[in-house]
């Protein structure tokens, strides 16, 4: 540590930092705009100078930028010497004569990082009178807006796009004043993670356009901490609502999970919650219009009363939900919601982490991993934001040669070019190119068999008593060596694998990597990937695969049926699921939004997305995540676990609890893999300072007015027995508990910024801890699984399906949100090219191809990657059986 | 469409740096070498090529005020505007351009042989005003001067 | 008085090529170098004063005992600096085209030195006829075995390659002219790290300027002790490429020993001022440098003493400004060049150039107000040293500050009568 002096207080730092960190990090509030935590100095826009004096007998001191200078021992800085304060002002004034000032009509208007520096810099008065520079905006797809002239060229949003994302078609153009921050021709931002140049953007250049399409002021929202339903990675976030709709999703910073940033998907997902597809009435038979809630409550009171009932849950679904559908139908008449195959699939890779002896790593692990291996899983599409952190990851081990030349990390620029295009290993074995390819050392593309196999022989390769699969070419061996060679060269090994594969033999022979490299003494971890939000809890909830109770209904009583938020036509065939629903007297749906499976349903009861209802999720990490509600919407919905207790005291089987915080409990003490959950925020009596936590922010606007059409009395607030948080603005204003944070601000610091605030140090943990609870930790010692496969033969019956998952489709939920749909395309198959010919068919064809009974127009796509004899599949799809098997084509 | 030619060239190029994204300045010059500018279309062709993204070129293609992204004609004629010529009175030979060429700087003549733009000193102030046409240097200008001059370029 | 860089230099212009190069005693430093340990070349250089050509004047023998000498690298740098973009300044043209095999000469000896292995010339695009003078030099020169993989069969290597830029005067700064050499957008870089330990592509590097470089096979082939004996200032080494340019009778470049005064290179070698003229002030090493006017006419032209009279020596080649013409238009010229040669990279120089130069050109209009001299004079401060990225606009800044203070009556006058008198 090194004691340096800031304003007078004399402070204990971390060397390693610049000046700006180590004077925010203790409470000084200077302005900045090209640092960013994530991306490091630059000194390109000399808003943070601080005055610097040689020694304590120095009093007049040089203006320098805190970001540029290293927190070493004996630095003595002041923030508020005038010379500093003065030119920071000026600093302001210059960017400013070319600023429109357009904050009236500005989407970042209220929450811009460039209004809170301009006020805190102290710049009033402007010289400038003459004509501002201006710029054409581009398109730039469905989820960005683009408006130029409001630039003042920090260059962070193409530091972030192309440093640290990896995306390389947005950049800086031209020079001198006219610089210009934008693609080389009007068009789609092409990363997937486009959506955090909103919150990188100091101002409003880059803009989120789904929010500018129903536009509302960060404090006229009601917000509330939430966690993303669209991957099993649960990133956290926060959801804004006004007027009955959601707006906008932001980021909410966890250290371990997803930092600062969030995937499109994830940010720009969240539509279908405003979709007219949403469920907002109660139906029952014959009433097509639907009912209220007594008339539906009383059809099912008689319809069930004395029936048998079988319940699906889902692994979109919270715990709360799930246990509470569990303990309502008993084990017995519970599944998971998730068919046999994905069942198995999910349980293998919950129990490798539960029961192995490798850690699960949270995302800020997989950041500091420094040698990568995936298998079967192109992560940008599954998990997009591991991808992210592995983006990260690969560049730790050759970090040090900057530090070789006395080069803080902290200095960006001079970093990457001392280490260039180096970076650590990273090996990616998958059946198609995936989205890290450009960072990949090597790449292996094959049939899932021989993805698990090659995964075996680098397993071999670092414990030569594992075995080596035979019949391997001298190729794969060679490759297998290396990966095995790279992976022990470095302390901190990362092995992902996942589901998406839809194979057993990839996921255990990940697990055999990890845990060879476990014995050979290196800090590996293991990261999992799920399809879905909750579906490593609904795993570790235990319940009967779908074909169980399909089974079970062949012999057994068939009487009704209750299936919650789960569309079972994207788990089986269409064939079996109708065949199944139409046995069941009663079939009652609980969800929010259409689907496939409301459509076959007699009673169907809406509840809420998860901006309506409060839970718990467990992400692929194994942590257990609380979202919140964030509004009372004006429909009767609720959350799904509350309709369950509903349904049971409808047939006199009432449970005891009764707020969300009793089932939360409730799963916490009836299962013990669960302990601890109910802690893992405060209880719904918390109170600071005598007061809940608002949900709205002490500027929030209209709320007499915004009903005064419907009443002029003002409406009383709904209350929330189930949290600490109040649904307005009364409350306490201040920083709540980490898993409380329903927005960030801080004096002077309206926009997201402000997190610094919220940390206890820059860019580290929040205070109290980052929020969340690991539910798996490894064991001392693990076990091989050692089940190699045969090796991929082309059949002679057709070509094999392999899952092919985009981050923008393939997710149930997200499809449903327009941005996104936009992006989406149709469902496709892709052919290599050798089959392609053999089959006479090009790229953009439109065929019919069958898996199973089922039919599905498909346009062709060539994947030049593809192994021959392999088909692959869009899955997730509109219309795409979920059963993948052989497949034929139709032209 | 690179012409195999430009290709050969650009490729020749690789040689002198440690990898091919380096020579990006040099594949722009080959390419303007040989068709006077650089359309959007050599800028996709290039990235092809040299393995980057479009708007990687174009942001290096864009910094550089002798990289041309827009039409230019045959001859582009770079008068200096810098400070030597300034005192040595660069407008009344820039004024005689215009008039005799009817274009201002930036434009391009109508029969497509002139491009005129500033550029800044040239080094050779003690023959100063002067200017490039094409890849020749022209010193101590004169109303009389540029009428030989431009005549000797069809 | 001897001449040593400009000695080769044929009246005509004409280059002279190796066989031509050799019989004048050519590449003999290299010959004498190559016995050499790499550290005694530079402790050598150190020791004879020689100063950075390019304007900083920084010790180059300093400057090349940085690169680290041990220690495993891909490869290290040695480049030439040939951007000559500094409006007034046209000295590494002569040495260029006229005796190109003396700067190659310069550049092996410098580059055993720091054990560079690979090198550039870079060269500004407009350099045309240097470009091609270069590229045939080098030809002869791999041909006759002083570049290559085996220099003169002593094993050593190194290569030498010429690279002609495509503009902007930023390409100059040496860590931009790197950036512009990996084919990047010519962007200034943080310092530290310099070059020495991280330049190009990430390798240690050498930058210097070609007048730099000229000198070095003079001081290995004749010694520290003749080559501080070329100067008539102590503590500057050699000779310097002086010239001037504006309104006097005999614009030009002339090699003469530091320590000349002003007064000398404008009387005697400039000829005086064009007749009719008077001499109003000057800027005396190219754009970037401070005027100084009638009263330093008796300075000598060495580092120490131009800084003592406020400005720099910069390039050595002076700007003339006379009596007849306006020095607000003189300004707002400069200012314009340098607002648009920003590389727009840090927020002082992009916003505060262009608004300069609005406002010279408001004042030039006839438009201007008393005020606008206090935003000026605002921005001579804003733009300082240590206030931007680079020394670009603190750069730019000398000029302007110089001429608030040496020519403000003539700025007020503007401001008074509503137009520009001089014309």
């Amino acid at each position: 540590m090194a004691k340096i002096k800031i304003n007078g207080k004399e402070l204990e730092v971390d060397p390693k930092k610049n000046l700006l960190e180590a004077s925010i990090s203790a409470g000084f509030d200077v302005p900045y705009f090209c640092w960013h935590p994530k991306l490091g100095s630059i000194g390109s826009c000399r808003q943070c100078a601080v005055v610097k004096y040689r020694d304590e007998n120095d009093k007049v001191g040089r203006v320098v930028m805190s970001c540029m200078e290293p927190a070493s021992e004996g630095s003595i800085i002041s923030t508020d010497a005038p010379q500093a304060v003065e030119f920071r002002s000026n600093v302001i004034e210059a960017l400013m004569t070319n600023h429109p000032h357009d904050c009236p009509v500005c989407d970042e208007g209220g929450e811009c990082h460039l209004q809170d520096m301009t006020v805190m810099s102290g710049h009033t008065t402007r010289r400038y009178e003459f004509e501002k520079r201006t710029h054409k905006n581009q398109y730039l797809g469905p989820f960005i807006n683009h408006e130029m002239n409001r630039c003042i060229q920090c260059y962070r949003c193409v530091r972030y796009y192309r440093d640290y994302a990896g995306g390389d078609d947005l950049n800086v153009f031209s020079s001198r004043n006219r610089v210009y921050f934008g693609r080389a021709n009007d068009g789609v931002l092409e990363s997937e993670f486009s959506g955090n140049l909103v919150e990188v953007c100091p101002t409003g250049v880059f803009t989120d356009k789904t929010l500018k399409k129903h536009h509302t002021r960060k404090w006229d929202l009601t917000t509330a901490p939430s966690i993303c339903v669209h991957c099993s990675v649960g990133c956290n976030t926060i959801a804004g609502e006004r007027y009955g709709t959601v707006r906008r999703i932001y980021s909410r910073y966890n250290e371990q999970v997803n930092g600062y940033f969030l995937c499109d998907r994830g940010r720009f997902g969240y539509e279908f919650v405003n979709s007219d597809q949403r469920i907002k009435k109660y139906f029952i038979p014959g009433a097509t219009e639907g009912v209220n809630k007594t008339a539906a409550f009383d059809f099912i009171a008689k319809a069930l009363k004395g029936k048998k009932i079988v319940g699906i849950g889902s692994p979109r679904a919270s715990l709360e939900t799930n246990f509470t559908l569990k303990q309502l139908v008993g084990s017995e008449n519970f599944s998971t919601g998730l068919s046999n195959f994905d069942y198995q699939l999910a349980k293998l890779a919950v129990d490798t982490l539960r029961n192995g002896c490798v850690k699960s790593p949270s995302l800020k692990e997989v950041e500091l991993s420094e040698s990568v291996f995936v298998l079967g899983e192109d992560v940008t599409q599954t998990a997009p934001m591991l991808a992210l952190a592995i983006r990260q990851g690969i560049k730790n081990l050759v970090k040090p040669k900057a530090d070789k030349a006395g080069i803080p990390q902290w200095n960006d620029a001079p970093v990457r070019e001392i280490i260039q295009s180096a970076h650590g290993p990273l090996h990616i074995a998958a059946p198609v190119a995936t989205r890290l390819d450009d960072v990949a050392t090597t790449t292996y593309y094959n049939a899932p068999e021989n993805i698990a196999r090659l995964g075996y022989a680098v397993a071999h390769y670092i414990n030569s008593k594992l075995v080596l699969p035979s019949g391997l070419t001298e190729d794969v061996k060679t490759l297998a060596g290396k990966i095995a060679a790279d992976l022990l060269a470095s302390d901190k090994p990362l092995v992902v694998s996942g589901v998406h594969c839809k194979n057993e033999d990839i996921i255990k022979a990940a697990s055999d990597v990890a845990t060879a490299l476990k014995e050979a003494g290196k800090s590996v971890s293991l990261s999992l990937t799920f399809e879905e939000s909750n579906s490593f809890g609904v795993v570790m909830l235990n319940g009967k695969p779908l074909e169980v109770l399909f089974d079970a209904a062949k012999t057994g009583k068939v009487e009704v049926l209750i299936v919650v938020e789960n569309d079972l036509y994207r788990r089986l065939s269409q064939e079996r699921v109708d065949a199944y629903l139409s046995q069941f007297e009663q079939v009652i749906v609980l969800d929010h939004n259409c689907t496939s499976t409301t459509k076959k349903a007699s009673v169907i009861l809406p509840v809420g997305t998860f901006t309506e209802a409060d839970g718990t999720f467990v992400n692929q990490e194994g942590r257990a995540q609380r979202f919140y509600q964030v509004f009372v919407p004006e429909s009767d919905t609720a959350e799904s676990w509350r309709r369950i207790a509903e349904l049971a005291a409808a047939i006199e089987k009432p449970f005891e609890a009764s707020s969300f915080f009793d089932f939360t409990s409730a799963v916490a003490n009836a299962m013990p893999q669960f302990k601890g959950i109910d802690g893992i925020a405060p209880p719904p009596d918390y109170k600071i300072e005598g007061q809940k936590v608002p949900r709205e922010s002490h500027r929030y606007s209209g709320r007499t007015a915004m009903k005064a059409n419907i009443s002029v009395h003002e409406l009383k607030p709904a209350e929330d027995l189930d949290s600490p948080m109040s649904f307005t603005m009364e409350g306490f204003q201040g920083e709540a508990p980490s898993a409380l944070t329903t927005s960030y601000w801080s004096p002077g610091w309206n926009s997201v910024q402000s997190i610094n605030k919220y940390q206890i140090e820059v860019g580290g943990a929040l205070h109290g801890g980052n929020p969340g609870l690991r539910l798996v930790e490894p064991a001392a010692k693990g076990t091989y699984y050692q089940s190699i496969p045969d090796a991929f033969k082309v059949s002679s019956k057709g070509l094999v399906a392999v899952p092919v998952y985009k981050i923008f489709g393939s997710e149930e939920l997200s499809a449903k949100a327009p941005a996104v749909k936009e992006r989406s395309g149709e469902a496709f198959v892709a052919l290599s090219t050798a089959d392609a010919k053999k089959l006479a068919l090009n790229e953009g064809d439109t065929v019919e191809i069958s898996m199973g009974n089922q039919v599905t127009s498909m346009n062709v796509i060539i994947m030049k990657e593809l192994t021959e004899g392999l088909a692959g599949i869009s899955v997730g799809y509109c219309g795409v059986n979920p059963e993948l098997s052989e497949v034929s084509f139709k032209k | 469409m690179l012409t195999a030619e430009e290709i050969h060239e650009i490729k020749e190029e690789f040689h002198l740096y440690p990898y091919k994204q380096a020579a990006c300045i040099e594949a722009l010059k080959v390419v303007q070498k040989h068709r006077r500018w650089v359309s959007d279309e050599n800028i996709k062709d290039l990235a092809g090529l040299l393995e980057m993204s479009a708007e990687e070129i174009d942001s290096v293609a864009t910094f550089y005020n002798l990289i041309y992204r827009k039409p230019v004609g045959k001859y582009v004629i770079l008068l200096c505007d810098s400070v030597s010529c300034y005192i040595m009175g660069y407008e009344t030979v820039l004024q005689h351009l215009e008039r005799t060429l009817g274009i201002k700087y930036g434009e391009t003549t109508t029969d497509d042989r002139f491009t005129m733009l500033p550029v800044p000193c040239l080094g050779t102030c003690d023959h100063a005003p002067a200017m490039m046409v094409g890849n020749d240097l022209y010193r101590d200008l004169t109303p009389e001067k540029i009428d030989e001059i431009l005549n000797s370029y069809n | 008085m001897e001449r040593p860089l400009t000695k080769n230099i044929r009246p005509d212009g004409k280059p002279v090529f190796i066989k031509e190069y050799e019989s004048l005693g050519g590449y003999q430093s290299v010959k004498k170098a190559l016995k050499m340990q790499p550290k005694e070349v530079t402790e050598l250089v150190k020791k004879s004063n020689l100063k950075g050509r390019g304007g900083a004047g920084f010790n180059t023998g300093l400057k090349w005992s940085f690169v680290p000498m041990e220690g495993e690298f891909e490869h290290k740098y040695l480049v030439a600096n040939g951007d000559e973009m500094e409006p007034g300044t046209f000295k590494d043209r002569l040495l260029i085209e006229g005796d190109p095999h003396q700067l190659i000469e310069g550049m092996i000896v410098t580059a055993f030195a720091i054990q560079a292995d690979e090198g550039y010339i870079f060269i500004r695009g407009e350099y045309t006829y240097a470009a091609d003078v270069v590229a045939k030099a080098l030809a002869e020169a791999y041909e006759a075995g002083y570049l290559g993989t085996n220099i003169m069969k002593t094993g050593y290597k190194f290569n030498l390659h010429l690279h002609t830029s495509v503009g902007r005067y930023i390409c100059g700064e040496e860590t931009a002219l790197l950036n512009s050499l990996e084919g990047k957008r010519a962007n200034p870089r943080a310092k530290p790290p310099f070059p020495q330990v991280s330049g190009l592509f990430g390798q240690p590097t050498i930058v210097n300027n070609i007048e730099t470089l000229c000198n070095i096979p003079h001081i290995i082939n004749n010694g520290v002790e003749w080559y501080n004996g070329l100067s008539l200032t102590p503590g500057d080494g050699g000779t310097k490429l002086f010239g001037a340019s504006g309104k006097v009778k005999k614009p030009g470049l002339w090699e003469l020993p530091f320590g000349v005064t002003l007064r000398e290179l404008l009387e005697d070698y400039a000829g005086g001022m064009q007749d009719g003229l008077k001499f109003k002030g000057c800027l005396p090493g190219g754009a970037s440098t401070d005027f100084l006017v009638a009263e330093h006419l008796d300075i000598k032209m060495d580092y120490a003493s131009v800084a003592a009279a406020g400005s720099r020596l910069g390039t050595g080649t002076m700007i003339v400004l006379d009596d007849k013409t306006c020095p607000v238009g003189m300004v707002l010229n400069l200012e314009h060049f340098f607002a648009q040669e920003s590389c727009g990279f840090c927020t002082p120089c992009r916003e505060g150039l262009p608004w300069t130069e609005k406002i010279l050109r408001k004042i030039e209009e006839g438009k201007g107000e008393m005020k606008d001299l206090d935003i000026l004079q605002f921005h001579t401060k804003f733009m300082g040293p240590g206030n931007t990225f680079c020394a670009l606009a603190p750069g730019a800044m000398a000029p302007l500050q110089s001429a608030l203070k040496y020519f403000r009556e003539d700025f007020e006058l503007h401001i008074k009568e509503h137009k520009c008198s001089w014309k």
